[in-house]
């Protein structure tokens, strides 16, 4: 992850101060919970409209909430995993405003008592963190696909009520690259909570972007004082995201270079057309009257709900990453390249736990699923749920580092694995004719000395000192190997053959 | 089986001296010819009324009819808390208090007209317009629960179900003559009560004597899962057979009986001064000491309960917004419009008066002013009563300053109507349990009521108060009930 200090925005005129842009992020994580917040509807997904409510999540005349200790349960595991202070004692305020997808006027959400307060996650400081429930899902028939100017709405209430973690930032973040990277680690861990689906596309990840641009120039160290801010809303993807988040930048900036003012406003991106639109219809000045929940109790947090909500607890990936680094000596990217993506974390511990003979070194194994194996695949794709399995892997993966198979020949026999599966890579390298040629038989030797006759120019420049011409001797044994010698060995062949 | 109170009639229905069917019968045909239309001669005390004769409940209640304040959802039922936003809304669902009583076998003989959303003290402010009183039919049953109070002392529901806030259970009682009872809040699911102010709403029963109130709370009581807030009752409530009130210590409060220059009209009348004090009398010769307590800041307890209650409803009342329910308004141009229509033809002057109240006590900047220091008020009204109560066992008041007054005679003035809260809001605000008996007559214009005997006519009920620290419910009970003996009220002159 990067330091997150400069990367800066530089504007064209050249009086014009560096600018530097100041993010923070509101995520909205639905909480994989059995039942709403609130009343005991199951959650659901992509299920026929208004299946999925009763009086409660209706807001029927008399009907009232009752807290999911489950969502409370998850908020503390959520806490502990950012490193939250869990408030003994947490409590709900109505949020008032009128909304179709809103059925009671108003939402319950936590506001000046939040269950989680401060707290971090790699660079970013954690604000708060609380929990509130979902709206239902608004559709509007007509052109505008929003709710002015359409023919007609509908409300479907199957995602109301749906248990919401809220996690705030402080603005800690200063581009839209640090803000997809970032976002990335939280996603991985909360996937590994088990709180959540944590899935953008639908909807059960959402986040909104808070964003200013302040100039890096002339600014005493330690000032934190901030440009005007604008909220770019509900974003679903992380393409999107990072996208939004530097066209937002982008058009801060030239309202600053121009000399004008930002306008506070919340905005709208649109990824299809790529413009930011000013949001109106339920944004306008909003005095959400909040006060607490007079039908609910507050959230009181007692040493059994703690220690449960400590149990449950699996290992973060980035306590997976800063594991990988001790004991297994990974270098710190490859580290975080798997651990942040709990599927090739599991993989890769699937694969060292194989036992396979030669064993796989743990830096190698890395470097093979990270880079050739997910190249391999589609995007995002599990590699457990591919043809390669894990024991296969670092069978292969053993059998290059003891240099029984070349790293050329090894990438082969990967393709193979990809496309047909198989158990035993040594019996794919045995029918391909992919072992590799040297060790202790003069096969290779041979063949190095006829390249080097073969290549006498540039035999003559490696002896001279220039270790770069050793390229095409190498690439003749290559060819004329298919792939299977060992370049270290043909290296240190060359270099015999050529007494130096 | 007009003079038949609701326990008498269980205990005749069990001996097999009377069918629940036939009794069901007859109440449903009085509540029809006298609880409907005020043009065809009726109370209009009833918004709806059963139209077949059930099947006779089996359990405890034996089947014994029900009156259920308008505001309790009751499935396939019209609920509609008195409004005309929710003008023929059927609800799909019981609310939890009735279905525990329907469980105990008491049946659903009507729905009972009330204030709009439970906002009034007269029930003049119903969509379905006003009730009568059955001792005076130029005069208010009190409100909210004006319909259940009317109903049950004109004899057109053995028992009924009400809802009390700031005093809408024992208000109208008293302006009715009869019993009405405000349980510990938290006692009695709300689940299913169309909502007013969600803090203070509480149901209880209104009826002819104390033993039946406690026989309607008994089954009424208990937690329930679908409320957060109700809670488990510590003692089962028992059948009230005190006839004497030795040892007991009474606390009359010094500022309820001095009302003071602010809270002009909660000054007593003569003729329900002279009622109270005749009550007190008779506590003492039945063994009860008197004493004077202190509540310091019960006469902040009217403006913090407005200012509360207001703003819990104006969020409660959010949801009648046309979108899935109740009233729409027609040929909305945009969604605002369509808002803004609804609730302003679906809301009558009193809700809206209290949701303005209510949004503006919440607002930005305003908020700590009103809502925060009124709920400081709140704390310090319920320490007061914790302090009282360590000196005393119950506290005695009147129910209301005035005996009930006439139709329209405070509509214009809503001050003048908040100020018959008086006496009730500050228990409301504590939490704590009330009962309201009658304790005798006063003339109609207030005065001292001439007959000794409290049965002539023209004269009107005077209501007396107890209440006792939270969950004291059956040491009320009791006290009430020996006080009722002693006062030997004669419950029927309302009947119709």
């Amino acid at each position: 992850m990067s330091d997150g200090v400069t990367q800066g925005v530089t504007g064209d005129g050249a009086d014009a101060p560096t600018l530097e842009a100041v993010i923070g992020l509101e995520i909205h994580v639905q909480l994989a919970t059995a039942t709403k917040m609130f009343c005991g509807c199951a959650l659901s997904f992509g299920d026929p409209p208004n299946t999925h409510t009763c009086p409660i999540c209706l807001g029927l005349p008399g009907s009232l909430p009752v807290a999911n200790g489950r969502a409370v349960h998850f908020g503390l595991m959520i806490g502990n995993a950012l490193g939250s202070r869990l408030a003994p004692r947490s409590i709900f305020h109505r949020k008032n405003y009128f909304y179709p997808d809103l059925p009671k006027g108003y939402q319950i959400s936590q506001y000046d008592e939040p269950l989680c307060l401060g707290g971090r996650l790699g660079d970013v400081r954690i604000h708060r963190v609380h929990l509130e429930e979902d709206a239902a899902k608004l559709i509007h028939v007509g052109e505008s696909g929003r709710i002015h100017g359409s023919d007609a709405s509908v409300v479907d209430f199957n995602r109301g009520g749906t248990p919401l973690a809220e996690i705030v930032t402080e603005p800690d973040l200063r581009s839209a690259e640090q803000a997809g990277e970032w976002l990335r680690l939280l996603r991985a861990t909360l996937r590994q909570l088990g709180v959540s689906d944590v899935n953008m596309e639908e909807g059960s990840l959402r986040c909104d972007a808070n964003i200013s641009l302040r100039p890096i120039r002339d600014r005493p160290a330690g000032a934190d004082e901030l440009g005007v801010k604008t909220e770019l809303k509900n974003m679903n993807s992380f393409r999107f995201i990072e996208r939004g988040i530097r066209a937002e930048i982008e058009r801060q900036r030239k309202i600053i270079e121009q000399g004008e003012t930002v306008v506070q406003e919340t905005l709208h991106y649109d990824p299809a057309s790529g413009a930011i639109t000013s949001l109106r219809s339920k944004e306008e000045a909003h005095d959400y009257r909040y006060f607490p929940e007079p039908d609910l109790l507050p959230v009181a947090i007692d040493e059994a709900m703690l220690a449960a909500a400590r149990e449950a607890m699996s290992e973060l990936p980035a306590q997976r990453a800063e594991r990988y680094e001790r004991e297994l000596k990974l270098s710190a990217d490859s580290a975080q390249l798997l651990a942040f993506r709990s599927e090739l974390a599991d993989y890769f511990e699937a694969a060292l736990a194989a036992h396979a003979d030669p064993p796989p070194p743990a830096q190698a194994l890395a470097n093979w699923i990270a880079g050739d194996l997910v190249s391999r695949l589609g995007e995002g794709e599990d590699p457990s749920g591919s043809r390669v399995r894990a024991s296969a892997l670092a069978a292969l993966v053993g059998l290059v580092a003891a240099k029984r198979v070349s790293v050329g020949a090894g990438r082969q026999v990967l393709d193979k694995l990809v496309a047909e599966g198989g158990e035993d890579p040594a019996a794919i390298v045995e029918a391909e004719g992919l072992g590799a040629i040297g060790g202790g038989d003069d096969e290779l030797a041979k063949i190095v000395a006829a390249a080097l006759a073969a290549n006498a120019d540039a035999a003559e420049r490696v002896r001279g000192g220039n270790e770069k011409a050793i390229g095409p001797i190498v690439g003749a044994v290559m060819r004329e190997t298919k792939g299977r010698a060992d370049g270290t060995e043909v290296t240190r062949l060359v270099h015999e053959q050529l007494g130096i | 089986m007009l003079e038949l109170s609701a326990g008498a009639a269980i205990a005749e229905i069990e001996a097999g001296n009377l069918s629940a069917r036939e009794l069901f019968a007859f109440y449903r045909r009085r509540a029809t010819e006298h609880g409907g239309d005020i043009d065809a001669g009726g109370l209009n005390c009833f918004t709806w009324v059963a139209e077949d004769v059930p099947e006779a409940g089996e359990g405890p209640l034996a089947g014994v009819p029900l009156a259920v304040k308008d505001l309790f959802c009751t499935e396939g039922v019209p609920s509609q808390s008195g409004s005309r936003i929710l003008q023929g809304y059927r609800p799909p669902y019981t609310a939890t208090s009735v279905q525990r009583l329907q469980t105990a076998g008491a049946t659903l003989l009507a729905k009972a007209n009330q204030d709009e959303f439970a906002m009034g003290s007269s029930n003049e402010s119903s969509a379905f317009g006003p009730v009568l009183n059955p001792w005076d039919r130029g005069r208010v049953p009190g409100g909210s629960s004006g319909g259940s109070a009317a109903a049950v002392a004109a004899g057109l529901a053995p028992w009924a179900l009400g809802t009390d806030t700031g005093g809408s259970i024992r208000q109208p009682a008293a302006l009715c003559g009869i019993v009405g009872l405000k349980p510990t809040y938290g006692s009695v699911s709300r689940y299913g009560m169309i909502a007013f102010a969600s803090s203070l709403d509480q149901a209880g029963p209104l009826t002819r004597n104390v033993t039946d109130a406690a026989l309607l709370l008994e089954q009424m009581i208990g937690r329930d899962p679908c409320d957060a807030t109700s809670l488990e009752f510590p003692q089962e409530i028992a059948r009230p057979r005190a006839e004497r009130l030795d040892g007991v210590r009474l606390g009359v409060p010094a500022e309820l009986q001095n009302p003071g220059a602010d809270f002009a009209g909660a000054e007593l009348q003569p003729g329900v001064r002279a009622a109270f004090e005749r009550a007190l009398e008779l506590a003492q010769e039945l063994g009860a000491s008197v004493q004077e307590v202190h509540l310091p800041h019960a006469a902040h307890a009217l403006s913090a309960y407005y200012i509360l209650a207001s703003s819990e409803a104006s969020s409660n009342l959010a949801r009648f917004d046309g979108v899935r329910y109740g009233m729409r308004a027609a040929d909305a141009t945009d969604l605002l419009d369509m808002y803004t229509r609804t609730r302003h033809d679906g809301f009558g002057a009193e809700v809206k008066r209290r949701i303005m109240l209510g949004t503006y006590a919440l607002s930005a900047g305003y908020y700590d002013a009103f809502y925060g220091r009124a709920q400081r008020v709140r704390t310090l009204i319920a320490q007061d009563f914790t302090a009282a109560f360590a000196d005393v066992d119950l506290i005695v008041t009147p129910t209301s300053a005035n005996v009930a007054f006439a139709l329209g005679e405070k509509t214009t003035d809503p001050w003048s109507m908040y100020v018959s809260d008086f006496f009730t809001v500050p228990m409301s605000l504590a939490g704590i349990p009330a009962i309201s008996i009658p304790c005798g007559l006063a003339a109609a214009d207030g005065g001292a009521h001439e007959d000794e005997t409290r049965t002539q006519a023209g004269g009107l009920p005077v209501g007396l108060q107890i209440a006792g620290p939270a969950f004291s419910e059956n040491r009320l009970l009791d006290a009430a009930h020996a006080l009722e003996q002693a006062i030997g009220f004669a419950e029927g002159s309302a009947r119709v």
